[in-house]
C-alpha cells in the first residue's frame, strides 16, 4: 500500500566516554560531550511512508471494491427486513383513538381503550419485534436526562429514602420520597398494546407477547437492582416511598413476575435508557417464533388493542406501534447500505479518474512514479 | 597603576575616597560613608550608624508560607489560565451541563505541574542561597580572626579571603599577601571572562589593620557591572582570588546591594511569532465559541416560545423563580461551558512541553560539540525554538564571529617601510641596521601599550584583547620579549638580551568613542613618552600630518587584504606637560560624578600633536566554514548584514572572503568618504546618494518573489556599505520628515541588497539597526549573532539572539537565547533544527485547533436535536480525557520527533528553508483549511451517526441504543479519525510514534471498557455502564465507525495525490534528495518525500 524506505542510523550507537576527556580534575559540568545515541541525535530508525499516487491508487480501488459489495449486502439485508408501522395517536377525527386522545385526563380511573385495525401484506417469518415509537418527545433534554437517581435504581436504601436533588421536581411527594424518582421515571410510557390476529376463519387470536429480553442484560442484572435483600417482598422494600405522580400503580406492582417487577421491570429499564433523538422507538415486546411451519405473523388482518394512557397531544407528539423483524445489522435502516455503496463508488471513480490523470501527467513529471 | 584612594589630611581618621563606581548622580545623598572595622568617628560628632542591609543573598521568589498564594496569583495572571479559572468558577456556580471536574481537573493538573516545577526551581535557589549565605568566612574583629557565616557580614567588616576562595561581598582591597600590594582575580562567574585581572591595595595604608581607623566614601550601589569591573581597589562578590595567598578587605556593599545581586535580573521575555499566531487563532476560536453560545441561547428561547413546558419535563421550583434575564445569562454561560473545550487548556501544556523537551535536541546535538572548548550548544530559552526556522535577517558581528578572533601578527610599517615576518625577515634585518632606533621604539611601544596582566606558566600571555597578544607575540618574534610587569615597571628583553625597564605612569584606557588608548611611560633615561595606538581614523587627526599619507597607503592596502590595522603614534612629554597631565588625570579620576566625561576630556587634551610612527597589521582568520555557512544561509533566503566596529576596508575584505560580496556584486557605498566627495554639504549629498541608490537597487530591479526566484538569475546583485557616521546621519537627520524619508529609503535599499555591511558601528548603533529592520514593514524575524560584549545590545534587541562561545568573554553567551561554539553551527541550527521545530510546532498548533473543533462541533449540532438544552453529547469522562489522554500523546510525539525531510537533505538544500518562510504554515489560508477540515469532520461524525440513529434498533436482538451510545459512537469515530489523521501526516515513524499512536487508540478502547465496566460508587450517573461494550456488539456500529473514519480521511488522501510536486524546483530537489541520501538505498527506486515540496504546506497530506 505504501511506499516505504527505511532510514537506518549509521550503526555506531556508542556512548562516548566523555568524562574522560583530558582535563581531569577541574572539569566542570559543561565539559560533557553530548551522547551519541540515536535518540538524542534524532537519528532513530524510522519508517518513512510516502503517500504517492502510486500507493494511494490501489487503496482507492480496494476500498471501492470492498465497500460496494458490503453496501449492496447491507442494502439488501435492510430491504429484506419487514417493518410495519401504525400511528395510533388519535390526532385525526378518523382515527379510532380520537376519543381517547381527546378525553384524556390524568385523574380518570377508567382506562380508555381503542382498537386500531391494520393489515399485514406479507407474513413475518422470524422473531418479530414490537416497538412503540414517540415523536417530538425530548427524552434527550438535559433537565430530563439528568432527572434520575442511578443510585436509587441500583437498590441503594439511602437513596431510596432520600432521592438525589437531580430528581427535582419529581423527588418527593409531600414528605414521602418518590420511587423511582425523577422526570424520566415519572413519564414512563404506560400504554398497553395487544395484538389480535383476525383469522380469516373469523376467530380472533391474541398474539402472545414476551416482555422479557427487551432490556440490556447488564442493565437488568447489574445496573438496576431492587432495594432490600434478595427475595424480600417488594411491597415491604418500597415501604415509605410513594409512586411517581403520573403513575397509576406503584413500582412494585408493575408486573406480577417477581423477576420483572420493581426497578428491574424491563419496560421500566427500557424507558430509563434515554433516547438520542426526539423521534425514537423503544422495544416493547417480542413475538417469538413458535414453529418452523407457520410464520410468526401470517399476513392478514390484525387489530391493535390500545389502553390509551399516555398523552402526547399536549406537545404535538405522535405515538406509533412498529412491528419489525431484525437482521444481524439490527432494524431496518437503508442508510448504511446507501452510504457504503456511495462511498465505495466515489472511491472507485476517484481511483479511475486519478489513474487517468496520473497516466497523462505523471508520465512527464516523474517516470519513477509510474513504475509503481 | 595609580592608587585610587586619596588620603584625607585627618591624622586620626584616614578618610579614603573610594572611587568605586562611575557615579552619575548629582545629589550628595548618593554617597555612602563606611567606617572601616566599625571604628566610628570622633565621639563629638553626632553619629547615626547608617543602616546597610546584611550580606544575605535572596534569589528565591517564594517562602514556604507565601508559596501557594503568590504562585497561584502569578499563574492566574496568565490570560489563558485566568480564562480557564473563570470557566471553572462558572461551572461551580451556575448549573452547567458538564461537571466542574471536566475543566477543573485539567486546570488543576496544569497549575499543579507548573507550581511543582516552579517550586522545585525555587527550592534549588533556596539551596544555592543557603550555600552562599552559610559559607564560613574569616572576619577580623579587634585584631582577632573570627569565623562567621557569610550572611552575617556587615558593611565595614574587614574580611579575609584566601586563595581560590570567592569574595563573599564587594570588598575594598586593603592588604594583600603579595609584596607589590596586588592580587589577581578572575571574574568567571560574573562575566565569564577567565583571564586574571589585577587589583591593587589602597596605597599608603598602615600595615597593621588592627589599628586602622578610616572612613570610606563611595557611591550608593549601582548595578552597572562593566563600568565598575575596572576600579582597581574594588573586589566584587562572586569573583575568585587567584595566585595570591590571602587578602584583607573591607566590606562596602553587602547582600542584595552587591554588584552581582544588582545584576541578577531576568532578561525581558521574547515572544515568538508562532505564539502571536496562536493568539490570533485563539481569538478566532473565542469568537466561534461566543457566537455558538449566542446562537444556541437565542434559539433556545425561540424554541421555548414554541414548545411550552411539557408535562413530562417540568421545571424545578428554582428554575421557575429565576429572573428571565438572569436565566438567559446563565444559559449563555452554560453554553459557553459546554463548548469551552474548543479552547483547550492542554494546548498550552503541550506547547510548553514541546518547547521545553524539544530544546534538549539542540543541547544534545553532537554536531554542535566543539572539541576545542569541550562544549556543545547551550539553550537559554526554549521559547524561541521555532523562531529559528523563520529568520529573515541575520545580523552578524565580524570579529570573533565571522572571523576566529585568533590574531596573528602579519606585518607592520614604520615610517613608511614595511616589515614582514617569515620570508621577509632578512628585509627586517636590513632595516634594523639602518633604522634601528625606530624599530626599537616601535617594539617598545607595542609592549608597553599592551596591558599585559600576567604571563602565565605556559608562557602564554593573558591580555584584555586578542590583538594585543598578537602584537606582543609578534614583537617577541622580532626579539623583543615582554617579560612582564613588576610593580609598575615593564621589563622588556631586547634583541641584545638586555633588559630595558620602563616605568608605567598612566594608562589612558580604551573606549569606543575615542577608539584609541595610550600609555605614559618613563624610560630609564628619564624621558617621559606617551604612546598611543588606535584605529587609523582616530589617530590620523591627532598626529602631525607629514607622515600620514605614506602610512595611510599601507593601512589601506592591509585593510583590503582583510587585516586588522592599528596605527601607532607617540610624543615626548616635557616635565611640565607631564605634571599638568598627571594632575588633571588624578583629579579626574577622583571625581565622583561625571568621571567618565572628565577623564575623556583630559585624554583628548593629552593625545594631541603626536608623531605617527607607523601601523601594524594583524590577520584575523576566518572561522571554519564561514563562507559555506554564509552561502547556505543566503541560499535559504536570509539576508545577512555584517555589523562591525572595524573599519570599512577590513570589513569589506572579510565580506569578500566570506562570499557575502561576490565579484559581480555592485557595491553601493554610503560612507563619510562618498559623502564628502561631491564637495557639497553632507546632508545634500546624503539625499542624492540615497535617491540614486534607491533608483538602482529598488526601482530598476525586477520584483523579487520569495521562494520562486532563484538567486542567480535576478540580475545584478547589490551590496550596501554604510558606516556609523553616515548611519547616524540617516537615522537622526535634522528635520523630522526628512529623517523618516531617509530611513525608509535606507531600509528599502538595504532590503533589496543581498548583503549589507555596516562598519564603524558603536554597540548601540548595532541595536538601532536591528530595531529599525525589526520594526520595518512585514516585521521580519531578525537574528543577531555575536560573541563579544559589544554585541549584547543587538543580541537582546533581535528576535533571536545567538551567542558564540568565543574568546571575548561570556557576555554574549549570557545574554543570548542560544549559544553555539562556532559560526558554522548556525547552519544546522537554522536549516535543520529551526526548520524542523517550526514545522513541528506549526503542525501542533493547527492540529490542536482542528481536533478540538471537530470535537465540539457535534456537541454544538446536538443542541439542535435536544431542544437547546445544553445536553452534552459525550460523557464527562470523555470530555475530560479527550485532550489529556486520548489525543495528546501522538501529537506531542509528532511535535518532538517529526522529520518531514531528513536532516541531511535540509542541510544540503538550503532553499528548502524558503518554503516555510514568513510563517508559511500558520497563514490564514492554511488555518482556514484546517478549520474547514475540522468542520467537515465534525459534520461527518455527527450526521453520519444521526442517520444511523434514525432507527436506534441497532443490535441483532432488537434492543435499542440511547443517547449515550450515540455520543460514544461519535466519540469513537472522533478519536480514531483525529489520531489517524495525525498518522497520515507523520512522515517519520520511529518506534515512539508507533507506540503512542497505536497505544493511544488501544488506551481509548481499554479505558472505555474499564470505565463502562464498573458501577462507579462516586458517580451520580452511571451513564456509560456497558455502553461501549454494547456498541461493539452491534455490527452496524462497527460498520458506521469504519465508514465515517474512511469518509473523513478520504479528502486528505485525495489531496496527497493531487498535490504532486510542481515546478522544476521541487522536482530537482526531489531527485537530488534521492541521489544524495546514501543511507536509504531502497529509496532510490521511489521518489522520497515527494509530497513535501509543495508550495503551500508540508503538513497537509
Amino acid at each position: 500500500m505504501m511506499a516505504s524506505s527505511y532510514k537506518d542510523e549509521d550503526g555506531h550507537i556508542t556512548v562516548s566516554g566523555s568524562g574522560a576527556a583530558a582535563g581531569g580534575g577541574g572539569g566542570s559540568l559543561r565539559n560533557k560531550k553530548p551522547e551519541n545515541t540515536a535518540f538524542k541525535q534524532q537519528r532513530l530508525p524510522a519508517w518513512q511512508p510516502i503517500l504517492t499516487a502510486g500507493t494511494v491508487l490501489p487503496a482507492f480501488f480496494i476500498i471501492g471494491l470492498m465497500f460496494i459489495p458490503i453496501g449492496i449486502g447491507l442494502y439488501v439485508t435492510s430491504n429484506n427486513i419487514k417493518e410495519f408501522e401504525v400511528d395510533y395517536t388519535g390526532a385525526e377525527m378518523s382515527s379510532p383513538c380520537f376519543t381517547c386522545s381527546q378525553n384524556f385526563s390524568w385523574n380518570s380511573t377508567k382506562p380508555c381503550t381503542c382498537s386500531v385495525p391494520f393489515h399485514l401484506d406479507q407474513p413475518y417469518e422470524s422473531n418479530v419485534f414490537m416497538y412503540y415509537g414517540l415523536s417530538n418527545f425530548y427524552q434527550n433534554h438535559r433537565r430530563y436526562v439528568k432527572s434520575r437517581d442511578d443510585s436509587q435504581l441500583n437498590g441503594n436504601e439511602e437513596s431510596l429514602r432520600k432521592p438525589s436533588k437531580e430528581c427535582e421536581p419529581y423527588a418527593k411527594q409531600g414528605n414521602k420520597p418518590i420511587a423511582p424518582c425523577g422526570a424520566i421515571a415519572n413519564s414512563m410510557f404506560n400504554d398497553s398494546l395487544e395484538l389480535i390476529y383476525n383469522d380469516p376463519n373469523g376467530s380472533k387470536v391474541q398474539i402472545p407477547l414476551t416482555a422479557t429480553g427487551i432490556a440490556w442484560w447488564t442493565d437488568k442484572h447489574v445496573k438496576f437492582r431492587n432495594p432490600g435483600a434478595e427475595n424480600t417482598n417488594l411491597t415491604v422494600a418500597f415501604q415509605g416511598t410513594t409512586r411517581p405522580v403520573n403513575w397509576r400503580r406503584p413500582v412494585f406492582q408493575l408486573d406480577s413476575d417477581p423477576d420483572n417487577n420493581g426497578f428491574i421491570n424491563e419496560d421500566f429499564i427500557v424507558w430509563m435508557r434515554t433516547a438520542a433523538l426526539p423521534t425514537f422507538r423503544k422495544l416493547y415486546r417480542i413475538i417469538q417464533r413458535r414453529s418452523n411451519v407457520h410464520p410468526t405473523l401470517p399476513c392478514g388482518n390484525y387489530t391493535l388493542e390500545v389502553v390509551y394512557n399516555y398523552p402526547v397531544r399536549s406537545f404535538e407528539g405522535r405515538k406509533r406501534m412498529i412491528l419489525s423483524t431484525i437482521s444481524w445489522m439490527g432494524g431496518k435502516n437503508p442508510f448504511l447500505g446507501i452510504a457504503y455503496i456511495s462511498v465505495g463508488s466515489v472511491c472507485f471513480l476517484l481511483g479511475v479518474l486519478l489513474l487517468i490523470i496520473h497516466h497523462k501527467f505523471g508520465n512527464r513529471n516523474n517516470p519513477a512514479e509510474i513504475s509503481h | 597603576m595609580l592608587p585610587k584612594y586619596g588620603l584625607s589630611p585627618d591624622l586620626d581618621n584616614k578618610k579614603l575616597d573610594a572611587t568605586c563606581v562611575g557615579c552619575n548622580h548629582i545629589s550628595c545623598s548618593c554617597i555612602r560613608t563606611i567606617y572601616v572595622g566599625h571604628k566610628s568617628c570622633p565621639p563629638n560628632e553626632a553619629y547615626i550608624p547608617p543602616k546597610f542591609c546584611d550580606n544575605r543573598i535572596v534569589s528565591s521568589k517564594y517562602t514556604v508560607w507565601n508559596f501557594l498564594p503568590k504562585n497561584l496569583f502569578e499563574q492566574f495572571r496568565r490570560i489563558a489560565n485566568f480564562y480557564f479559572l473563570i470557566i471553572f468558577l462558572v461551572q461551580v456556580i451556575v448549573d452547567t451541563p458538564t461537571s466542574p471536574v471536566t475543566s477543573g481537573l485539567p486546570l488543576f493538573f496544569v497549575i499543579t505541574v507548573t507550581a511543582v516545577k516552579q517550586g522545585y526551581e525555587d527550592w534549588l535557589r533556596h539551596k544555592a542561597d543557603r550555600e552562599v549565605n552559610e559559607y564560613r568566612v574569616s572576619v577580623l574583629e579587634d585584631g582577632r580572626r573570627i569565623r562567621k557565616m557569610s550572611a552575617k557580614i556587615k558593611v565595614g567588616d574587614i574580611v579575609e579571603v584566601e586563595e581560590d576562595e570567592t569574595f563573599p561581598c564587594d570588598l575594598i582591597l586593603l592588604q594583600s599577601s603579595r609584596d607589590d600590594g596586588t592580587c589577581f582575580v578572575t571574574t568567571a562567574s560574573l562575566d565569564g571572562e577567565s583571564n586574571h585581572k589585577t587589583h591593587y591595595t589602597v596605597a599608603d595604608l598602615e600595615s597593621d589593620l588592627q589599628y586602622l581607623s578610616a572612613t570610606i566614601e563611595c557611591e550608593q550601589p549601582q548595578p552597572d557591572l562593566y563600568k565598575s569591573l575596572g576600579p582597581e581597589n574594588l573586589l566584587l562578590k562572586g569573583a575568585n582570588l587567584k595566585n595570591t595567598q590571602k587578602i584583607c578587605g573591607v566590606a562596602v556593599y553587602t547582600g542584595m546591594e552587591t554588584k552581582m545581586a544588582l545584576n541578577y535580573q531576568g532578561k525581558s521575555q521574547k515572544r515568538s511569532a508562532v505564539e502571536k499566531s496562536i493568539n490570533a487563532f485563539l481569538l478566532v476560536y473565542l469568537f466561534i465559541l461566543v457566537s455558538k453560545a449566542l446562537v444556541c441561547t437565542t434559539l433556545k428561547y425561540v424554541w421555548q416560545s414554541k414548545h411550552d413546558e411539557t408535562w413530562y419535563n417540568e421545571k424545578t421550583q428554582k428554575e421557575k423563580e429565576t429572573n428571565q434575564y438572569l436565566k438567559m445569562f446563565t444559559d449563555f454561560l452554560s453554553f459557553m461551558v459546554l463548548f469551552n473545550f474548543i479552547i483547550p487548556v492542554s494546548m498550552y501544556v503541550t506547547v510548553e512541553m514541546q518547547k521545553f523537551l524539544g530544546s534538549f535536541f539542540i543541547t544534545w546535538d553532537k554536531d554542535f560539540f566543539d572539541p576545542e572548548i569541550q562544549e556543545g550548544a547551550l539553550v537559554n530559552t526554549s521559547d524561541l525554538n521555532e523562531e529559528l526556522g523563520q529568520v529573515e535577517y541575520i545580523f552578524t558581528d565580524k570579529t570573533g564571529t565571522l572571523t576566529q578572533n585568533n590574531m596573528e601578527f602579519i606585518e607592520c610599517c614604520i615610517d613608511g617601510f614595511q616589515y614582514k615576518h617569515g620570508d621577509g625577515s632578512s628585509e627586517l634585518d636590513g632595516f634594523c641596521v639602518t633604522d634601528g632606533p625606530s624599530t626599537k621604539q616601535r617594539q617598545d611601544q607595542i609592549d608597553q601599550i599592551d596591558q599585559i596582566d600576567q604571563i602565565d606558566q605556559e608562557m602564554g600571555f593573558i591580555a584584555s584583547s586578542p590583538d594585543e597578544i598578537a602584537l606582543v607575540k609578534g614583537a617577541m618574534r622580532y626579539g623583543f620579549t615582554f617579560l612582564g610587569l613588576e610593580s609598575k615597571n615593564m621589563k622588556i628583553l631586547n634583541r641584545n638580551k638586555d633588559v630595558e625597564t620602563y616605568e608605567l605612569l598612566h594608562v589612558l584606557n580604551f573606549d569606543p568613542v575615542r577608539r584609541r588608548m595610550s600609555v605614559m611611560v618613563k624610560s630609564k633615561t628619564g624621558d617621559i613618552l606617551l604612546f598611543c595606538k588606535g584605529a587609523d581614523s582616530s589617530i590620523f587627526p591627532q598626529v602631525r600630518q607629514e607622515e600620514v599619507e605614506r602610512i595611510r597607503m599601507h593601512v589601506e592596502r592591509n585593510a583590503t587584504e582583510g587585516y586588522r590595522t592599528l596605527c601607532v603614534a607617540y610624543k615626548h612629554l616635557s616635565a611640565q606637560e607631564y605634571a599638568r597631565a598627571d594632575a588633571d588625570l588624578r583629579e579626574a579620576r577622583l571625581t565622583l560624578q561625571d568621571r567618565e566625561e572628565k577623564l575623556m576630556a583630559v585624554y583628548n587634551r593629552v593625545e594631541t600633536d603626536m608623531i605617527l610612527i607607523g601601523a601594524t597589521a594583524v590577520e584575523d582568520q576566518l572561522q571554519d566554514e564561514a563562507a559555506q555557512t554564509m552561502e547556505a544561509l543566503q541560499g535559504a533566503g536570509m539576508k545577512i548584514w555584517v555589523l562591525t566596529g572595524d573599519k570599512m576596508e577590513t570589513a569589506k575584505s572579510t565580506c569578500y572572503a566570506c562570499g557575502l560580496f561576490k565579484k559581480n556584486t555592485e557595491l553601493l557605498e554610503l560612507t563619510l568618504r562618498t559623502l564628502e566627495d561631491g564637495g557639497r554639504s553632507r546632508e545634500e549629498r546624503l539625499h542624492d546618494l540615497l535617491l540614486e541608490y534607491h533608483k538602482k537597487a529598488v526601482q530598476d530591479a525586477p520584483p523579487v518573489k520569495l521562494g520562486i526566484t532563484r538567486k542567480k538569475n535576478t540580475g545584478q546583485d547589490y551590496g550596501f556599505i554604510i558606516d556609523g557616521a553616515s548611519l547616524s546621519m540617516v537615522l537622526s537627520s535634522s528635520s523630522e520628515p526628512n529623517s523618516r524619508r531617509y530611513k525608509n529609503l535606507f531600509l528599502q535599499i538595504c532590503q533589496n541588497c543581498t548583503s549589507v555591511l555596516c562598519c564603524r558601528m558603536a554597540p548601540l548603533q548595532k541595536a538601532q539597526i536591528v530595531k529599525l529592520v525589526k520594526n520595518s514593514k512585514g516585521n521580519p524575524i531578525t537574528l543577531s549573532i555575536g560573541d563579544g560584549a559589544n554585541d549584547v545590545s543587538m543580541i537582546l534587541e533581535a528576535h533571536v539572539g545567538i551567542g558564540i562561545k568565543g574568546k571575548e568573554g561570556r557576555q554574549a553567551v549570557k545574554n543570548s537565547d542560544y549559544a553555539i561554539p562556532k559560526l558554522k553551527h548556525l547552519k544546522k541550527l537554522l536549516l535543520a533544527h529551526g526548520h524542523l521545530y517550526y514545522v513541528r510546532i506549526a503542525h501542533l498548533v493547527q492540529y490542536f485547533f482542528y481536533k478540538n473543533l471537530c470535537f465540539i462541533l457535534p456537541q454544538f449540532l446536538y443542541q439542535f436535536f435536544c431542544g437547546y438544552s445544553q445536553q452534552p453529547l459525550y460523557d464527562a469522562a470523555y470530555l475530560t480525557m479527550y485532550n489529556i489522554c486520548f489525543t495528546s500523546m501522538p501529537i506531542l510525539a509528532y511535535s518532538l520527533l517529526e522529520q518531514h525531510i531528513c536532516i541531511e537533505v535540509l542541510l544540503e538544500h538550503s532553499t528548502l528553508y524558503r518554503d516555510i518562510a514568513k510563517n508559511a504554515m500558520l497563514r490564514w489560508k492554511l488555518f482556514l483549511y484546517w478549520t474547514a477540515l475540522g468542520i467537515f469532520h465534525g459534520l461527518v461524525f455527527f450526521f453520519g451517526v444521526r442517520f444511523l440513529f434514525s432507527n436506534p434498533a441497532l443490535q441483532d436482538n432488537g434492543q435499542v441504543f440511547g443517547n449515550w451510545s450515540y455520543g460514544t459512537i461519535v466519540f469513537t469515530v472522533l478519536v480514531f479519525t483525529v489520531t489517524l489523521k495525525l498518522a497520515l501526516d507523520t512522515r517519520h515513524w520511529t518506534w515512539i510514534n508507533h507506540f503512542v499512536i497505536w497505544g493511544s487508540l488501544a488506551f481509548y478502547v481499554f479505558f472505555s471498557f474499564f470505565w463502562g465496566g464498573i458501577i462507579w460508587p462516586f458517580l451520580k450517573h452511571q451513564r456509560l455502564y456497558f455502553v461501549f461494550a454494547n456498541m461493539l456488539s452491534s455490527v452496524s456500529a462497527w460498520l458506521v465507525i469504519i465508514l465515517l473514519i474512511l469518509l473523513s480521511l478520504l479528502p486528505e488522501i485525495l489531496l496527497v495525490v493531487l498535490r504532486k510536486p510542481r515546478g522544476p524546483h521541487a522536482r530537482q530537489v526531489t531527485l537530488n534528495c534521492i541521489a544524495g541520501d546514501p543511507q536509504s538505498p531502497q529509496s532510490s527506486a521511489r521518489p522520497l518525500l515527494t509530497r513535501t515540496f509543495s508550495d503551500e504546506s508540508n503538513t497537509v497530506i
